[in-house]
């Protein structure tokens, strides 16, 4: 299980991002929150799925220009 | 005594019982502590916490651990210092210098882990670890040590040697992970979730973020039990900034001081400034990035707390700034020079960023201003490395007086 936060600009605001990680790849996703405003939007999602195959999906999911971050920020502090 | 009640979610209010969690279960969003105000107005007086320790423990009431002087290294109680250099450079006519770089690991980041320290002995950890590149490492290091506990310190392995040299010479377990800032990330998060240890800035960090809320309390009580009209601070996360506002607003709540009508300005450099970014679009919304900025200390791309910041400027009527990189050895320097505190490249950024508050006519030249000077420059001390140019002599007097162009 991941928790991961996605990070929409303009055109991938329209785009179902979060469908086609689940249609794509073997993993469950399960929106937990979310805020969508003009030109930018994010998503917290829980993906369920074998390690290597969230791993796939959300490099398809950079690829299409979407951010994939930690869920509640970066753990590693200076 | 402790006057915690709960953990409770920041987005959708969810109570939990106090326990090493830190994120709500249901929306994923973070749990902070909760306190029962009234007693804490009860327990406490002016002239209590003024008999206190001369450190954070001094708020000991206010805060979610009880003090134990096995893990405490004395951190917090730092000096306010009224500026007169930078003032005048400034033309301000009240600015006190918030000097956090005098901590024991020589950062602020020894008040959040003092805190967790205490609470992870208490909560029945004996292994306090941390993921960091730099301060965190260090203060969760000293800690360790002095309360005989097991620690961990996961660094990138691409990070200069050099750079953790503070963190272990108290002798932690330092683990290098081959990988990119974001394997880095997710290791920790699942170690954090494997190992029956207290992962500071995670699985007990609402308890490690109110150690901040003591940069209030302090600041306040050496006002002379008052507020500032602004407060000028960096920010990497945004937690520490959200928790000195926290700390003021406490502090009115149980009547140590009077309202809090607080400027709360965050600071952030040119090369990793999500939160005030957002803030000058106009936005809630942080949009992550690539911290790349010579302030090192403030290279957080995805700030934990980054929206909670905006929420705090916001209420307080505060703002955002960004100083540009070229400012922050600048920045380091003039508080050097004019005030004689060497701080890092988030001090710099700092004095930047009042600078520039200063210029636009935010702050008021009669306004009393606090500038929060969290790290020591003399953990990064390759930023400044170009003001050291000796003058070379012979070892004569007279080649002395040749060299200074003054003769006796």
């Amino acid at each position: 299980m991941q928790r991961v936060r996605l990070t929409f600009l303009d055109r991938l605001i329209k785009e179902p991002v979060v469908y086609q990680l689940g249609k794509k790849f073997d993993i469950v996703t399960n929106i937990r929150r979310a805020d969508i405003q003009e030109g930018i939007g994010w998503v917290i999602l829980e993906l369920e799925g074998e390690d290597a195959e969230i791993d796939r999906g959300l490099e398809w999911a950079r690829t299409v220009g979407v951010r994939v971050d930690p869920a509640l920020g970066d753990l590693v502090e200076p | 005594m402790t006057h915690v009640t709960s953990l409770r979610c920041k987005e959708c209010s969810r109570e939990y019982p106090v326990g090493a969690f830190n994120v709500c279960e249901f929306c994923f969003g973070p749990l902070e502590v909760r306190y029962d105000l009234d007693a804490i107005k009860e327990a406490v007086s002016r002239e209590s916490i003024a008999a206190g320790p001369n450190s954070l423990w001094r708020y000991a009431d206010f805060l979610p651990a009880d003090h134990n002087p096995d893990v405490d290294i004395n951190a917090g109680f730092t000096p306010l210092i009224r500026s007169k250099g930078l003032a005048d450079k400034f033309g301000l006519e009240e600015l006190w210098i918030k000097n956090d770089s005098v901590n024991p690991s020589y950062s602020f980041k020894d008040r959040v882990v003092a805190v967790a320290s205490a609470k992870a002995l208490e909560l029945g950890f004996d292994t306090l670890a941390c993921a960091s590149t730099g301060n965190l490492a260090c203060a969760v290091a000293a800690h360790a040590a002095r309360g005989n506990m097991k620690a961990y310190v996961f660094i990138p392995s691409d990070l200069e040697a050099g750079k953790v040299l503070g963190a272990a010479i108290y002798g932690p377990t330092m683990i290098a992970i081959d990988g990119t800032y974001d394997d880095v990330n997710r290791l920790c998060s699942e170690l954090a979730d494997t190992y029956p240890w207290a992962f500071v800035n995670i699985n007990i960090r609402p308890f490690y973020a109110d150690g901040s809320k003591t940069l209030g309390f302090e600041v306040a009580e050496q006002l002379g039990w008052r507020a500032p009209a602004h407060v000028v601070a960096p920010s990497a996360s945004g937690a520490m900034f959200t928790k000195i506002f926290q700390g003021f607003n406490e502090f009115a709540y149980t009547g140590l001081i009077g309202k809090v009508e607080t400027k709360m300005h965050c600071v952030q450099a040119r090369g990793c400034s999500p939160i005030a970014t957002a803030y000058e679009e106009g936005r809630l919304i942080i949009r992550p990035v690539r911290a790349n900025t010579i302030a090192k200390s403030l290279g957080i791309g995805n700030p934990a707390d980054g929206y909670y910041a905006l929420k705090v400027i916001e209420a307080s009527g505060g703002s955002a700034v960004i100083a540009e990189e070229h400012e922050v050895a600048e920045g380091i320097k003039l508080l050097a020079e004019a005030d004689g505190i060497f701080t890092e490249g988030a001090g710099g950024v700092a004095v930047a960023g009042l600078r520039r508050l200063v210029e636009r006519g935010t702050i008021k030249p009669d306004e009393p201003t606090v500038l929060y000077i969290t790290g020591n420059g003399l953990k990064t001390t390759e930023v400044v490395a170009d003001v050291v140019h000796p003058i070379h002599i012979e070892p004569t007097v007279a080649a002395f007086q040749d060299a200074i162009g003054a003769r006796a």
